[in-house]
């Protein structure tokens, strides 16, 4: 339990990093860091295959796709980046706050209900998961993946050629 | 059959990246176009549904709403690629448009054929990435805006969406209808109502419904002629529309907190809406926000939880995608032909351009619930659900919205099509024929529909029933 309440607080903190940093690239790696404690909350929760998968495609593949796509972009200006940052700061400084009251009246309003009991996924064959199970999804997720691929080539790669 | 609705667009795709460039840029739309009149086609003539046993391997079905819907796609796709044809400049992006309009299909066909909450959730996110870059890749700075609302708001929804279904996976134990249905129908569990309330808050914001409706007039505006005719057409109908429809009648049950939740957002939708348009001047603008009010009467429809209402809301659904369809076809027509959108600079347009004009008569009655045009006769369903079930007053209240339809889209025929023509505008003739052909389309689904009603009393409204 103090483990898992270790991992939470320091996922929360890695989230907030990645979605304050000024630098893309290190929010990049925020991102990929906070998927790395997610896999391992997972994996403490007794669910070894979703981990792996987290931690493949969320910290691994992701990363891979936005360092590249980054690479195809251009960095704005340091006086410009200086503006934006405060525009943003002023916009939504109470975003935090919102979260946090929202949480907290979540964590006090709501008791323990009553919930059915998941078949762990280690009793799953990930196989029998993958094709017999979930194989609708798995077939959403390679033409999600081709979306994604098709939005950075239509996006970015052209138009740095054409730049 | 089912599977091959997303497996034949799919392998298009990849046949037309795979390699010689210049062959498949001039195969590209007659590739797409026969994609998408084969959909048609099949939902139409019922061919091949049980041709592969794959489809219960991969939980896919097709019943009376879903097949609904799958027409819609299928035209609605048809249209804009022609359009698209007609109004996108070099042969790169015309190739780029054909390729993302096949995706959006695979996405849009995955929505409606699948019977599991995650799975429906990884198509809503195939069509919102397709939809992305289709606003966003004309490349100036307000699609790019348009489509970063977009995708901002959309990644909210789908939040809200993806946290509902992990809880309502820890009651049921499963994300299919039938398991979630049986678990959660007539629980009053505070962590089951919230799962409820933030799966159809997020449909709410797909759909664009008020007060989610924000990001809406940007995306629409903002998009290019063919893009705009696409998403308004189908795509925000079948992610935020469709979806509501087949989650609140299939899953969530119609609770009274539910009804009564679906009647005052469509209420307010219509309101703000149409009385939204009346003050535009942007062509787009105005019919975005019209979009709004007639989305609105569908969840309006759909919140008295009768079979009839939810028929209306169907049928209110497929005629919406076809004269809304049309009429941004008709905008596209105006601004290429003009190279505005103001409506104040405009008049007289339909001496010049009279298919154009009286197409887009058409569409409008048809919105304004004029009969006999298709519009009449699922407003009329509507109000009648709406009376039936004891709501006199919003029954009251959508007849006066109508009213204010036909109100803005008056003022607009009279700013636009009627009147003295504009001189800086007398030279100006006909939109080519891809822009052409498809608004007559439109306006003949428009008019048959409402024609032959009593026909398709029976293909359209009495399979909805299938829902149930």
């Amino acid at each position: 339990m103090i483990l898992t309440l270790i991992l939470l607080t320091l996922l929360v903190l890695a989230a907030v990093w990645t979605v304050m940093t000024r630098s893309l690239m290190m929010s990049a790696v925020g991102l990929a860091l906070t998927s790395v404690i997610l896999s391992i909350i997972i994996f403490t929760l007794n669910s070894p295959l979703a981990g792996v998968f987290e931690l493949s495609v969320c910290a691994g593949l992701i990363t891979v796709v936005f360092i590249s796509t980054m690479s195809l972009t251009k960095p704005i200006t340091r006086t410009e980046f200086k503006k934006q940052t405060k525009d943003r700061i002023k916009r939504y400084w109470y975003m935090p706050v919102i979260i946090i009251l929202i949480g907290l009246g979540c964590a006090l309003m709501l008791t323990a209900p009553d919930l059915k009991p998941l078949t762990p996924a280690i009793e799953n064959d990930v196989r029998n998961v993958m094709w017999k199970v979930r194989q609708t999804d798995v077939l959403g997720q390679i033409i999600i993946l081709l979306a994604g691929v098709f939005g950075v080539v239509v996006l970015f790669k052209e138009r740095k050629k054409n730049d | 059959m089912a599977l091959l609705l997303i497996l034949i667009p799919l392998a298009s795709i990849i046949l037309l990246n795979i390699g010689f460039k210049n062959a498949m840029t001039k195969l590209a739309i007659w590739l797409s176009l026969a994609v998408s009149a084969w959909q048609v086609a099949m939902i139409i003539f019922k061919v091949g549904f049980d041709s592969l046993n794959l489809v219960n391997v991969f939980n896919l079905e097709i019943d009376g709403l879903s097949s609904v819907l799958l027409l819609s796609i299928g035209i609605v796709a048809f249209c804009s690629i022609l359009v698209g044809n007609g109004t996108i400049c070099c042969p790169k992006k015309k190739f780029n448009f054909y390729n993302l309009i096949l995706l959006s299909i695979i996405g849009m066909n995955g929505i409606v054929m699948v019977r599991d909450l995650f799975s429906m959730y990884v198509f809503l996110e195939i069509t919102a990435v397709s939809a992305f870059i289709l606003i966003a890749y004309q490349e100036d700075k307000f699609s790019m805006e348009g489509s970063f609302k977009y995708l901002v708001l959309s990644a909210v929804a789908t939040v809200m969406m993806l946290s509902s279904i992990a809880i309502l996976l820890m009651y049921a134990g499963n994300t299919s209808f039938v398991m979630v249905r049986d678990a959660v129908q007539g629980m009053n569990s505070p962590l089951v109502l919230t799962a409820i309330a933030l799966f159809v808050v997020g449909l709410l914001i797909k759909g664009g419904l008020v007060p989610f409706h924000g990001w809406l007039p940007d995306a629409y505006t903002s998009a290019p002629a063919s893009v705009s005719a696409f998403i308004a057409g189908i795509v925000t109908k079948t992610t935020g529309i469709y979806t509501m429809i087949r989650i609140v009648s299939e899953v969530f049950g119609f609770s009274e907190t539910i009804k009564m939740i679906l009647m005052i957002v469509g209420l307010i939708s219509i309101f703000v809406g149409a009385l939204a348009a009346l003050g535009q001047n942007d062509f787009k603008r105005m019919l975005a926000y019209s979009s709004i009010s007639q989305v609105g009467y569908i969840i309006l429809s759909l919140g008295t939880g009768t079979a009839l209402g939810v028929a209306g809301a169907v049928f209110h659904l497929f005629n919406h995608s076809i004269f809304k369809t049309q009429l941004f076809i008709n905008s596209a027509a105006v601004e290429k032909q003009t190279g505005t959108r103001d409506m104040d600079s405009m008049s007289g347009l339909s001496n010049v351009m009279p298919v154009t004009g009286w197409t887009s008569v058409v569409a409008f009655l048809s919105t304004a619930g004029i009969p006999p045009l298709s519009g009449f006769w699922s407003k009329l369903i509507i109000v009648i659900a709406l009376w039936k079930a004891g709501y006199y007053w919003f029954a009251g209240l959508a007849i006066i919205g109508s009213l204010i339809t036909l109100a803005y889209f008056l003022y607009m025929q009279r700013r636009v099509f009627f009147g003295k023509i504009n001189v800086n505008f007398k030279d100006i003739k006909e939109a080519g024929a891809s822009i052409i052909i498809p608004a007559i389309i439109l306006a003949a689904i428009t008019l048959g529909v409402g024609i032959f009603f009593p026909y398709f009393i029976n293909t359209i409204i009495v399979p909805v029933s299938s829902v149930f």
